[in-house]
This record gives structure tokens, C-alpha cells and sequence, in this order.
């Protein structure tokens, strides 16, 4: 029977009711007495040096307070990134400045120039008008193969386009070449993953404000990580000392990786309202964020599968460009690295694998971690060249798959990219998904289809993702400049009631829903007596933040062990109040009772003589019932699954629809089943939308041509299938103490591959055989191009 | 500087704005009430639906002048007159069909208007109408099972 409360239940969301009722409070909903608002004046052209800036007129406009240029952070520092990757001869990659404002030149479309601070957001709009900026136009480089061959210099102070050329693992790639020399087969595909617009709906916003009574900076800003962007911005950027700034992200209108980042307009509002002794607001518009949010994805790939007569892998090269975009953006330099390479074991048993990526700087928007980051981009490209392989060898596409997954009994399984996956059972998932995707019935619907003169075709794919960001003794080895645990505080208060205090952020997980289930499991307290704070920098202890489906692994692990600690106390005082020893207590479903007998003492009780000590152990303890604690994940997490896509191709014009999608997923224990089925379905759209639907295209100048909803492609309610999806298939993490995986990247990371091997299959069964890839996204026009070549 | 005099959720309100002003900036920051959210500027994303005499409107499409003497309902009066969730957004609470919450009060809004004229909508209906509001988080299949829900709980209920 479905739990109602606790571990597994699936509980409602307390935080829906503010949102529902429109009493969220986003950082655009708070205004701070006497603020003022910043325009930014952004570059129009992608490449150019900055000539002269004449602010003349503008400045005489009555409502501006001032107007910033580079000249004003000539001297502050630039905004940093988090991640310095070594290249494959063992140089640190190329890590240009990247100022909060431009300095001499501009690097591409959107790229700030100047600051006008007014009295209105509309008079600050109307003066930036005023501003005569004369731009020496340069010519850009857009595509990355030209970056590398002599094109422009997108930082002249480098001498190359080339941020870092990584080999992983280097040791390996001899014996990789030679591997695949003399394979029987080698399948190669040539392969793009489309750049993405992350698009999370709530634009960014910033309100810098400074209170000069204490010299205390406060940021308000949409993040999805207070604390990071407290250390990158107080320590690289300002020069602000942490009990000098405090940085609030209060309700997030969605992320998917892109408020990671520290941004410079964060930078400015705070710098700015220290300069002005007022508040200063800035909310960016849907415009603005296309040319200014990190981008995600943009690679372009060759990968090589060597296969055996019977279709066991033997080996794996792959060589990868990644776009970095102008600058480095916080975590862009691991993404292609560490989030990529590592995975490109993927499920299976492949003895020799090689990666190579090389960053490439280009004058377009930097690109950073989007949903997934980096695991899409190698599921991609694996799942695809295993298809594709398959059909070379004529075997079936599960039957290839099944054949060289890593076996049940092989784990704990060491890939040849590095990692130790603790647990899975990819047959297991792989029989689910023939369950739920009803793959016996295909024939009959694929008949069905061609009586309407369709072709229909079953795509499906296996994932594995690397979660639960990050041991930080491994992650600093490989470059991180931060360790990436979390930290959680429990305040029990006197009346039993107790706040909990997180690191992780959330900003539609439904956290402050989910971590209570936990607490209220292991105290046998009601959920609607537990509170969850987040966000804060001022009432949370020091935290990551969210990504990388790190927030239940390694947030919730610190929460239990905060728990664990809270009570042990509460036993010790318990044992006093029942004059027992605390040995002999045990505590369950909210009461301590002294084994073998019938004495027993209320949560509620133990928590009341914490606070009102007249009989407590004070000789021996502290009064109050309050504990801290830090987690640090042993290991990676590896959510894994297999997911199956249905579609039909209209022959006639190229219009894919997408029939049916279904995903068989293993997250380890589940906390709330509801809000995993939400997490899954929100990254399979995601994932939908880039292989169906989305794509940021530049055109030659450095334009952005998909800058807007008319041009970027949105995935809309019409445009979605319903989904079948399950998680019953579970093997619990073995290093966390919750036993859980992380649930929120993992429909993006496993959709692509799916929908494109469908695709490829209903033209294959079409007569269309010639067809063994279409770059994504799948538009009717690449569909109909491709059909008739 | 024009002034503007509408009623919201039951109640006139009179306040002063440019002339350039949006209806949803008049909301936001006339009246204070940031329930209705702006998540784009081409009128695309639907996070800022109102009704406007009954109507189902883009609140950015218009200007706050344009709904002198209107009738406007926002998401601030949707709940029952005792402060607990309306039909619809206690079944958008039932059925997940919100994570991040910046575009359910359009969402909201906009399955409102949807129901009034068709009370007993299909899926495909539901998702057609739903074209004019973007959501990124839920792949609105939860969003199409809550309208549904309410659907059924509204046509119950007379």
C-alpha cells in the first residue's frame, strides 16, 4: 500500500499553494525601498573594438543617475571560472579575462558596453538610446572548424581559438588506435549536438543592495546557488569579504543549469549600489536573456565503435569539438571534460575507450552546462553509433545492447574512463521498457501506421549518468576549484517543531517538500512540523546549490546525518529525563523508550527540556537541540535506464510525430514517486525539444538568428506526447546512506538518441535505408531533405 | 502619465502610469499584484494570462490605459472566498502539474477560460488550447491531467 507520509510517499507540494494562489516571491517581485534600475547597453555586433563611447547626452537625461562603462571596472576583478582543465601534454587550458563590463573590445552579440542606472527601467531604456557607441566592426568566427583553421582571433592576447585540446585517457589512445586498426568492424558516425537555449521561464533578475549602517552588500538574484555565487563574486569579482555579503535567491522560476552561473550583471547591480547607496534593479528580458544566458550543448563529433563478427564492443575513440562560446563561463571547461568523457562507457562492457575534445572560443554567447550537461552529449553519440552499428551487423538493436551491458554481477564495475559504478541492473530496466513500451504490439501499429500511409519506426536507447556532484578530493584532482559537498542544519525548536536548513536550492524540485519527507520518516514526526530554508545565504549554512541531480544525494545525506546527530542528543537527554542509560534508549515513531520496560518519554517533551533545561544533564551537555552537518559524497551516482520512442514519418513532407514515448528508469530508493514522474517528464520534454524542435542558430555575422519564442522553437503542450513512465526498477545507491541516485537530468540526458533511432528505423522500414542519421533538430524539412537524397 | 481605473479580482483600483505602460506592469507594479509574471517579451510565453471582461488575455499585449473601466481577474483571485485553493488550483496541486511555479499562474488562468467555454475538453483539446502558454519544467502531461481533473470536479459539481 502507497505510503501517505514519510520516505516514498507520494506528498503533495507544500510550496504549490503559494504558487498556485500567486504569492510566490521571485526575485522580480521584490523591490527595495528607493531602488533604481540598470539598463544594459549591449553590443549589436559579435566582434568589434570599441572605438568611443559618448555619454553625453545621455547623462543629461533627468532621470539617470549615472552611466558605468569598461572604464569603471577597469580595476575590479573579471568573472572567474570554476574549473581549470589541463590539455593532453599536460598545459592548463587558455582562460581569457572576462570583464563585467567590455573593455576595448566586444567578443559577441550582447556582450555589455554600458550600464545606465535611471529612476525607472523605462527611462533607463530611453537613455541607453542616447548613448553613441562607434564600434570598429571585426570580422567573427562562428563556426568552430574555422576558429581552429586561422580564423579570428576571438582573444588576440591568446594567439589561438584553442582553449585546451584533452585527451582522455592519453595513456590509453595507442593502444585504443591500434585496437580499432584491426577490429573486424568499425562503425563511425559524424554527428552535431545542436546548441540549446535554456530557456528556464523566468528571466534573470538582480536587485544589488547596500546597507551602509554595517557596509553589508545584499544580492538578490535568481540562482540556483547563493553560496557559489557569494565565494565567485565576493572573492574574484568585488573584493567583497563573506560576512560582508549576503545573497539571497528566494523563489527560482526554473534553471536546468543555466542561474549556475555567476553572471555580470550580478556583479553590477552590487557593485553599482555600493557606488550609489541605492539599491539597483535589473530584470532582463526574454531577448536579452537569449543573447546573455549561458547556452548549453554545441558539439560536433566523430565517434568510432570497433565491434567484433558478434557484435561485442571492443573499443571506443571519439573526438569531439566543443564550443566554449567568448569567455569561460563558471562551469563550461568541465562539461565537454569530466561530464562527458567520463560517461562514454556508457552501459556496456567496452574494454578500450579514447576521448578527445578540443574547447574551441567562438563570438557567440558562452556555453555552459544545460540540463544533463556533457552526459547527453556522450548518450548521444553512443546510443546513436551503437544503433547504427547494429543495423550494419543486422542485429537487432536490444539484442546488441543486451549483449554487452555491464552484468548485475560485474558491479562494483570499473569503466576504462575512470569511474566506479556502484549498482545497476541494466537488464532488469531493459526488460521493463519492453513491458511498459508494449514493444510485442509494435507490429500491429506499425501496420496500422503504413495503412495511412505513414512510417512508423521504434527507436529506444540505454543511459547511465554520473550524479550526485561530487567527491571533492576526486573532483579538485581533476581541476575543480571547489569542493562540491553540502551541509544542512536542523534546529529542533522547543516545541518539537523543527527547521531544516539546506545548501541545495530549489527552484521546482519541490524540496521543501521532499527533504521533510525524509526528516519526518526518521523522527516519526508530522511533515507539517518540519520547515525547509533555502536559498539564504544569511539563515543556510555554506552550500553548493543545485545541479548535476545533486540535491537529495548529497544535500539529503547531509540532512539525515544532521538528523542522525540531532538525535543521538535527544537520546542522551531523553536517557535523563527517563533516568535510564542512553544505551539502553530507543528511539521510534517520535517517542524514546528504555528498552525492556515501560518507561517512555514524547519527542515533543525531550525537545522542551532541551530548551527549558531545569532538568537536564548540564554537566554533561549543552542545552538546545541544534546540529550541522557536512556530507561529502563518497562516489558518483549512476541513475541508468532505457528508453523507447515511437514515431511516425509523413513520406510526403517530412513531419515527424512523435507516437509514444516511454522511459524504464533506476534512481536507487525514491522519496516522493510523484515529484520523480514530474522530474521525468520535464527532462524528456527537454529532451524532445532538442531533438524535435530547438536550436540556437547563428548566422555568419555572429547574429542570433533563433533569438526570440517567434524563432526559437519552444516545445509546446501540442507538440508532446503523453509519456509512459517507471521506476520500479531500483538498486539503491550503496555509498549514500539514503540510497538514492537523483532523478532531475536524466530524461534529458536519455530522450535524444531515442527519438533519432526512431526516426532512422521508420525510414529504414520505409525503403529509405540509405538514411543512417539526421542531425538534430528532426524539422520536417532535414526529414524530407534526407529522404530524398 | 495617464490614470487608470479598472476593477481586479472584485475591487477598483485607480492608479497613475506612462502611457506606455503594459497592462501587466500596470499589475505588477501599480497594483502590486506579481502573481501575473512576464517570461517574455513577444507575447508568446503566456506566463501573464488575465481575463479581461471575461476574456482570456495576454496581459502584455495590452496597454494598462486600454482596460480603463475593464473587469480584470488575476490569479490573486482564483482561490474561494475562504482563502482555500479553487477547483483548478487545487487539481494543478493533486496532479503536479507545477514544479517551478512562474508560469502556472497563466497556466492557471488560461485552463480557466478554456473551461468556461468547453467544460469537458479531451486531451487533444486541452494541449491545442495550452499552445499559448509555454511551460518548461512539467512537459505539461501533469498540467493536462490537472485540467482534466478539474474538468470532471466542475461538471460534478452542477
Amino acid at each position: 500500500m502507497p505510503k501517505d507520509f514519510g520516505f516514498g510517499a507520494s506528498s503533495k507540494r507544500r510550496e504549490d499553494v503559494r504558487f498556485l494562489t500567486g504569492n510566490g516571491r521571485y526575485t522580480d517581485d521584490i523591490n527595495v525601498y528607493g531602488q533604481a534600475y540598470v539598463h544594459f547597453l549591449r553590443s549589436d555586433v559579435a566582434h568589434g573594438t570599441i572605438k568611443s563611447i559618448n555619454t553625453e547626452r545621455a547623462a543629461a537625461h533627468p532621470a539617470v543617475l549615472r552611466i558605468f562603462t569598461g572604464a569603471d571596472f577597469a580595476s575590479v576583478g573579471g568573472l572567474p571560472c570554476g574549473w581549470q582543465v589541463t590539455d593532453r601534454f599536460g598545459e592548463p587550458m587558455k582562460e581569457p579575462a572576462h570583464p563585467v563590463l567590455a573593455q576595448g573590445k566586444v567578443r559577441h552579440v550582447g556582450d555589455p558596453i554600458a550600464a545606465i542606472v535611471a529612476e525607472s527601467a523605462a527611462e533607463a531604456r530611453d537613455a541607453a538610446e542616447m548613448i553613441e557607441v562607434d564600434i570598429e566592426e571585426l570580422p567573427a568566427v562562428i563556426d568552430m572548424r574555422a576558429a581552429l583553421d586561422g580564423g579570428p582571433l576571438v582573444h588576440d592576447d591568446l594567439e589561438t581559438n584553442l582553449c585546451y585540446d584533452w585527451g582522455f585517457i592519453e595513456d590509453n589512445k595507442d593502444e585504443v588506435d591500434a585496437a580499432i586498426k584491426k577490429a573486424p568492424h568499425v562503425t563511425r558516425l559524424d554527428l552535431t549536438n545542436n546548441r540549446l537555449v535554456p530557456n528556464a521561464m523566468e528571466p534573470r533578475v538582480a536587485v544589488g543592495d547596500y546597507n551602509s549602517s554595517n557596509d553589508e552588500s545584499i544580492l538578490y538574484t535568481t540562482s540556483q546557488n547563493p553560496h557559489v555565487i557569494r565565494l565567485l563574486m565576493g572573492a574574484f569579482v568585488l573584493s567583497i569579504p563573506e560576512h560582508k555579503l549576503r545573497v539571497v535567491a528566494p523563489d527560482v522560476g526554473g534553471g536546468f543549469g543555466s542561474k549556475i552561473f555567476h553572471y555580470a550583471e550580478e556583479a553590477f547591480c552590487t557593485f553599482a549600489a555600493r557606488e550609489l547607496k541605492r539599491a539597483v534593479k535589473w530584470t532582463a528580458s526574454r531577448s536579452e536573456s537569449f543573447i546573455t544566458d549561458a547556452h548549453g550543448r554545441d558539439h560536433v563529433t566523430t565517434i568510432e565503435l570497433a565491434l567484433d563478427h558478434d557484435g561485442n564492443f571492443i573499443a571506443i575513440r571519439t573526438s569531439t569539438l566543443a564550443n566554449m562560446g567568448a569567455y569561460l563561463s563558471t562551469f563550461s571547461t568541465s562539461v565537454p571534460t569530466w561530464l562527458h568523457g567520463t560517461l562514454m562507457a556508457g552501459n556496456y562492457v567496452t574494454p578500450l575507450i579514447y576521448v578527445n575534445v578540443k574547447a574551441v572560443f567562438t563570438n557567440t554567447v558562452p556555453v555552459d552546462a544545460y540540463r544533463g550537461a556533457g552526459r547527453p552529449e556522450a548518450t548521444f553519440q553512443l546510443e546513436r553509433v551503437i544503433d547504427k552499428a547494429a543495423r550494419e551487423l543486422g542485429i537487432d538493436p536490444i539484442e546488441i545492447r543486451r549483449r554487452n551491458f555491464i552484468a548485475k554481477d560485474q558491479f562494483p564495475y570499473a569503466t576504462p574512463v575512470a569511474l566506479e559504478y556502484d549498482t545497476g541492473d541494466y537488464h532488469a530496466t531493459m526488460d521493463k521498457l519492453e513491458e511498459i513500451a508494449d514493444l510485442k504490439g509494435f507490429d500491429n501499429r506499425l501496420a496500422q501506421s503504413k495503412s495511412k500511409g505513414k512510417l512508423r519506426g521504434l527507436g529506444l536507447n540505454c543511459y547511465i549518468e554520473a550524479c550526485g556532484l561530487a567527491p571533492s578530493n576526486l573532483v579538485g584532482q581533476l581541476g575543480a576549484r571547489a569542493g562540491l559537498y553540502e551541509s544542512a542544519t536542523l534546529r529542533v525548536n522547543a516545541t518539537g517543531s523543527v527547521t531544516v536548513m539546506t545548501g541545495s536550492h530549489s527552484h521546482g524540485q519541490g524540496h521543501e517538500t521532499t527533504f521533510p519527507q525524509v526528516v519526518s520518516e526518521m523522527l516519526g514526526i508530522a511533515e507539517d512540523q518540519i520547515n525547509l530554508q533555502h536559498g539564504d545565504t544569511a539563515n543556510t549554512p555554506m552550500g553548493m546549490g543545485t545541479y548535476g541531480s545533486r540535491s537529495i544525494a548529497v544535500g539529503g545525506s547531509a540532512i539525515l546525518r544532521a538528523t542522525e546527530k540531532i538525535i543521538a542528543k535527544a537520546k542522551k537527554i531523553a536517557a535523563h529525563l527517563m533516568e535510564a542509560s542512553a544505551d539502553d534508549v530507543e528511539f521510534s515513531d517520535g517517542t524514546f523508550r528504555v528498552a525492556g520496560t515501560d518507561k517512555e518519554v514524547a519527542w515533543a517533551d525531550v525537545c522542551l527540556a532541551a530548551y527549558v533545561p531545569h532538568n537536564y544533564p548540564l554537566t554533561e551537555l549543552e542545552p538546545g537541540l541544534e546540529e550541522t552537518a557536512f556530507y561529502d559524497p563518497a562516489n558518483f551516482t549512476y541513475p541508468a535506464g532505457a528508453y523507447a520512442c515511437e514515431v511516425e514519418v509523413d513520406p510526403e513532407t517530412g513531419k515527424v510525430d512523435i507516437c509514444s514515448f516511454a522511459a524504464a528508469d533506476d534512481f536507487g530508493r525514491i522519496v516522493n514517486p510523484m515529484v520523480v514522474d514530474g522530474q521525468v517528464h520535464g527532462g524528456i520534454a527537454q529532451g524532445i525539444g532538442q531533438a524535435m524542435l530547438e536550436s540556437a542558430i547563428y548566422d555568419e555575422d555572429g547574429q542570433l538568428l533563433s533569438g526570440s519564442y517567434m524563432d526559437y522553437a519552444m516545445p509546446r503542450a501540442d507538440d508532446l506526447p503523453s509519456m509512459v513512465v517507471d521506476h520500479s526498477c531500483q538498486t539503491p545507491c550503496t555509498h549514500n546512506p539514503l540510497g538514492v541516485k537523483g532523478c532531475g537530468e536524466a530524461g534529458a540526458i536519455g530522450s535524444p538518441p531515442a527519438i533519432v533511432n526512431a526516426v532512422i528505423d521508420a525510414l529504414s522500414r520505409g525503403g529509405y535505408s540509405h538514411v543512417d542519421h539526421i542531425d538534430m533538430p528532426l524539422s520536417p524539412h532535414r526529414v524530407w531533405e534526407a529522404i530524398q537524397t | 502619465m495617464v490614470t487608470v481605473t479598472l476593477t481586479v479580482n472584485g475591487q477598483e483600483k485607480t492608479s497613475d502610469c506612462e502611457g506606455r505602460s503594459l497592462l501587466s506592469d500596470f499589475l505588477r507594479d501599480n497594483l502590486n499584484l506579481t502573481g501575473t509574471h512576464v517570461g517574455c517579451d513577444t507575447s508568446q510565453c503566456g506566463a501573464c494570462v488575465v481575463h479581461v471582461d471575461g476574456e482570456a488575455v495576454k496581459s502584455c499585449t495590452m496597454f494598462a490605459w486600454e482596460a480603463q473601466g475593464a473587469d480584470v481577474a488575476t490569479i490573486e483571485g482564483m482561490a474561494e472566498d475562504d482563502g482555500s485553493l479553487g477547483t483548478i488550483q487545487q487539481a494543478f496541486q493533486d496532479h503536479h502539474g507545477l514544479q517551478c511555479g512562474f508560469c502556472t499562474p497563466g497556466m492557471v488562468m488560461s485552463a480557466a477560460a478554456l473551461l468556461k467555454k468547453n467544460p469537458d475538453p479531451t486531451e487533444y483539446e486541452i494541449r491545442d488550447y495550452l499552445e499559448g502558454n509555454i511551460c518548461r519544467c512539467t512537459g505539461y502531461q501533469n498540467i493536462v491531467h490537472a485540467i482534466q481533473a478539474a474538468a470532471q470536479t466542475m461538471r460534478a459539481a452542477t
